[in-house]
């Protein structure tokens, strides 16, 4: 008994007090269903401004397309300089979802079941964002599709072990792997979104999206299982994705770039980079929705410790990073740790030494997980960071090279702004559709979380197997009553 | 399930009037005890509703689940693609000698196999849990029922098949009442 106590316990503290299967399909199918004069004013602020930063990526793709890509900072010997930035920072975000929905379901991590669908939201806004910018970096996107194995008039084939063919492969199948995941997951509750639509054309967007479900019991064990596949599937791909990420570096020989660490220390600061940027959205969100008793101070605070648990990772890569500096007896791998500390962009490799390592040792502080101002302090902190991680490793090993004849100095343009903030823009555009449209926790999970105890049915357990007495009473239901003392079946 | 397996195996009558039976229960244990319960009365054409999965269900129903054989198998053929294009373009179609090195240099391979074995293998988990769960389905006799929109919100619902062989009009309605559910529902062809 008292395993099951400690399991109520938990429980409550992932879900509010009071609520049933009813309650939790209502308040999370009723914000999508709001009928569409009474969508919140912020929501229509948010998804204006955002849509205008919309229009200034267009504007710059436009431009970019018609110039090329010199209006952009990066030139020869930093060629990569924001677009893969950019890429990798994207992608690194992506991967929070993929692991809150397959390793924390593999795990049985019951917490992760609010977050889950809008972090997995996340990875897919987040993995479009990043594909944008190999895409235009290629100079012409027109011709992208040369990166694919396909028969063409040039004879040409791909160059399969080259790093950058295995990230057409593993961008391209986490990315479609993520969508499928996503929308499997979400076919139960746009079920309960067309049960639920008052208007017609809401019922038939909705009735079309769940394929008809219907929640008979064959149908769920399939489900499940796939669900499970899926997972263990997603697991090994998103550890592949970023690792594949960090080969594009790692094969290559530029000093600061080829190391054997590159891989774990990636993947880390990927789901580091992740929960930080699902605290940014979470924190906002579940205040503004009255979500506070479905995402609440527990999941808060689990994130908070994976934060500092993947932070320590990082951390511990730095520090190999600067060890290896040293312990390689390279001077250009020396040289490299030096220029980091003291060059010309030396503040950048301070400033993410503050903001990935020192701030997140806030979270081994209780008080600071639990309190929403620290989380998101630490949260904006790590987002910063890891952008400024990439910056280090890309531009600073770039600019100063082998040879100091071909060293040369980084600025970035307004082009190279205000492609990112475009993207920033795209990407909160595109979240904000999906919680207004879409159901941004997954409902029947929740339901599954719904405490037995706080279950109180009226009627008994069905009479044993065999008695065939009327019970009377419970069989409201006008059919049935005309059937209590008719002919044993 | 066409209507002329309905038929035969009802006998009687062309086709059965109604295509079910439905009982509604506001727990899901209920739902399992009244399932254990039509099974061993001898029904053996039943459905169960329910708004999240139920477990123990599925083993009363008993069929079998043929998901993860189609997602192995989906696996292999991505894990063999991949290294068949991998093979046919380094090998066969674009060999390129670099310093002598093997054209089949298989470590260099592993990743878009990988790739390809999880892309497959995804595909046929989700597509073939569709295919065999028979969706997209846009009609379904159960629609008919009013109530059954709670089967997506709150409540769980057993249904009894007018196709199943035990199938009584009065009878089946008669031994579902006796399940102590909230309703008893007649379910419409």
């Amino acid at each position: 008994m008292s395993e099951q106590a400690i399991a109520e316990d938990v429980h409550n503290e992932l879900i509010g007090d009071g609520h049933t299967y009813g309650t939790i399909s209502d308040k999370i199918t009723g914000i999508v269903l709001t009928d569409p004069k009474k969508t919140p004013l912020a929501w229509v602020a948010i998804v204006g401004i955002a849509s205008m930063g919309v229009l200034m990526l267009l504007g710059t793709i436009t431009y970019l397309v018609f110039t090329g890509i010199g209006i952009w900072g990066n030139n020869i010997p930093v060629a990569w300089a924001f677009p893969i930035i950019n890429f990798v920072w994207w992608i690194g975000i992506g991967h929070a979802g993929t692991l809150i929905s397959a390793i924390l379901l593999l795990m049985r991590q019951e917490w992760r079941t609010s977050i889950n669908r809008f972090a997995e939201a996340m990875t897919i806004f987040a993995v479009m964002c990043a594909g944008l910018f190999p895409l235009l970096h290629t100079g012409r996107p027109w011709l992208a599709f040369w990166l694919l194995p396909y028969p063409n008039t040039m004879g040409l084939w791909p160059q399969f072990r080259s790093p950058l063919i295995f990230d057409v492969f593993a961008v391209s199948t986490y990315a479609t792997v993520s969508i499928l995941f996503w929308y499997m997951g979400m076919i139960p509750d746009l079920a309960s979104l067309r049960d639920r639509a008052k208007h017609k054309i809401a019922r038939l967007f909705y009735g079309m999206l769940s394929m008809g479900w219907r929640g008979a019991a064959r149908h769920w064990e399939r489900y499940e299982t796939a669900t499970i596949l899926l997972a263990g599937l997603s697991t090994p791909l998103v550890l592949s994705v970023h690792s594949v990420v960090s080969f594009d570096f790692a094969v290559g020989i530029v000093p600061g770039w080829h190391t054997t660490v590159f891989p774990p220390y990636f993947v880390a600061g990927a789901v580091f980079a992740g929960f930080a940027m699902v605290l940014t959205l979470a924190i906002p969100i579940r205040a503004f929705y009255g979500l506070k008793d479905l995402i609440t101070e527990k999941h808060l605070e689990n994130m908070g410790k994976v934060m500092l648990a993947t932070g320590l990772i990082v951390a511990y890569g730095y520090a190999i990073e600067a060890f290896m500096g040293w312990y390689s007896g390279s001077p250009y791998e020396s040289f490299v740790m030096y220029n980091r500390l003291h060059g010309p962009m030396a503040p950048m490799y301070w400033a993410l030494l503050l903001c990935n390592i020192t701030i997140p040792q806030l979270m081994w502080i209780k008080k600071c997980r639990r309190s929403i101002f620290w989380l998101y302090f630490v949260a904006m902190s790590v987002n910063i960071g890891m952008w400024l991680e990439r910056f280090v490793i890309i531009v600073q090993s770039l600019h100063r090279d082998y040879l100091p004849s071909s060293w040369h100095d980084y600025s970035s343009t307004i082009f190279d702004w205000t492609m990112y903030v475009g993207t920033i823009s795209l990407f909160l555009f595109l979240f904000f559709l999906f919680i207004r449209f879409l159901p941004m926790i997954a409902i029947f999970e929740m339901r599954m979380l719904v405490p037995r105890s706080g279950v109180t049915g009226k009627a008994g357990p069905p009479p044993p197997l065999g008695a065939r007495a009327p019970t009377g009473g419970h069989a409201g239901d006008k059919h049935a009553a005309g059937v209590g003392s008719g002919g044993a079946h | 399930m066409s209507s002329g397996t309905h038929a035969h195996a009802h006998g009687a009558h062309d086709e059965p009037p109604i295509y079910g039976y439905m009982a509604e229960f506001d727990h899901p244990e209920h739902l399992v005890e009244a399932a254990t319960a039509a099974k061993n009365e001898g029904f053996t054409d039943m459905e169960c509703y329910s708004p999240m999965p139920v477990h123990g269900l599925p083993q009363v129903l008993g069929y079998k689940n043929r998901v993860p054989l189609m997602v192995l198998l989906g696996g292999i053929t991505g894990m063999v693609v991949g290294f068949g294009l991998c093979y046919w373009v380094s090998v066969l179609r674009y060999p390129l000698n670099i310093g002598g090195r093997p054209f089949n240099s298989w470590p260099a391979f592993i990743v878009p196999m990988f790739e390809c074995t999880i892309l497959f293998a995804s595909l046929t988990a989700v597509f073939g849990m569709l295919a065999l769960n028979g969706l997209p389905q846009p009609y379904h006799p159960v629609f008919n029922v009013e109530r059954f929109a709670e089967a997506t919100r709150s409540k769980f619902f057993l249904m009894i098949l007018a196709s199943d062989p035990r199938f009584d009009l009065q009878g089946t309605r008669q031994f579902l009442a006796h399940l102590n559910p909230v309703t008893v529902s007649e379910v419409p062809h």
